[in-house]
């Protein structure tokens, strides 16, 4: 039942993908994202990274299209169609470079496999002490903010600079169109008066 | 179990559905109202999965998942409307 759930998720993902990529009109393009990010989200969910998929949620379902359809508002909302020729050596560059890629992932431990390296790394010591160095009941609220804390502490510096950036650029565009506008207005007010 | 299971069939049909219409959807209040049961079904997906692995323990995720959905869809209804997503706002300072 499991694996029904994941191929059905997996091929909406890629039947929305494709369409992504067909479709000319921009506007309807931004919408099919919305659903690939909460397809995406689901499916972090259904493979119990949680942390993950609220992150894609907020970020992806919630403020990029909010930032792509303020991006369309500024430019045009179609596609400029360019019928390029088609180029066979790119076509067998990319499906070498998905085979390899598809080949590597056979070396990894299986899904979930508790042998796995990565769940042996540092996880048994995180597990056992956090209890005793931290001393916080959660022990991911416990990795990110103390054993890791220089590093969200650098995140959390990143996505606040990230943030102002984009809100002065998204209000400094208006404010420059208004100012623009006013400048149009004005010569024509100074002649009538005269 | 099985009640959970059957539940979760019906809604990945329901989704493909959605998903047809938001693809195939010749106007734009197609797409829209597409998109928007998608997340609804992406919102009762989760819920139902939660207890269908026998551990709800992520329905606050699906709440989360419902309040994005509600802005994505104002702002996409906005910009349809307005044209721009700060529209409603210019109008006012005009007519002041």
């Amino acid at each position: 039942m499991i694996d029904v759930i994941h191929i059905v998720l997996f091929t909406f993902l890629a039947v929305i993908a494709i369409a992504i990529i067909r479709l000319r009109d921009l506007f309807a393009a931004v919408m099919l994202m919305g659903i690939f990010s909460l397809l995406s989200a689901s499916l972090f969910t259904v493979m119990d990274a949680v942390d993950v998929a609220f992150t894609e949620a907020a970020v992806g379902a919630g403020v990029s299209t909010i930032l792509m359809l303020a991006t369309l508002s500024l430019t045009h909302s179609s596609e400029s169609t360019r019928y390029a020729r088609p180029r066979p050596m790119a076509l067998v560059a990319v499906v070498l470079t998905g085979a390899a890629l598809v080949y590597a992932t056979f070396d990894m431990p299986r899904y979930g496999d508790p042998a796995a390296p990565i769940h042996h790394h540092v996880a048994d010591h995180y597990i056992e002490d956090t209890d005793d160095e931290i001393g916080v009941p959660n022990m991911v609220t416990a990795i990110l903010a103390s054993y890791r804390g220089y590093d969200t502490w650098g995140e959390t510096a990143v996505i606040f600079t990230a943030c102002v950036g984009v809100m002065m650029l998204l209000g400094g565009a208006r404010t420059f169109y208004r100012w623009r506008h006013r400048e149009e207005d004005e010569p024509e007010e100074a002649g009538e008066a005269s | 179990m099985d009640q959970f299971g059957a539940a979760t069939l019906a809604l990945l049909v329901c989704m493909a559905m959605t998903l047809f219409r938001s693809i195939a959807g010749p106007t734009v209040f197609d797409r829209v109202l597409a998109v928007n049961s998608f997340g609804t079904k992406t919102v009762l997906l989760i819920a139902v999965y939660g207890f269908l692995t026998g551990r709800p323990d992520f329905l606050d995720l699906a709440l989360v998942y419902a309040l994005m959905n509600f802005i994505g869809t104002i702002a996409v209804m906005k910009f349809t409307r307005f044209g721009d997503l700060a529209g409603m706002e210019d109008d006012d300072e005009e007519t002041l």
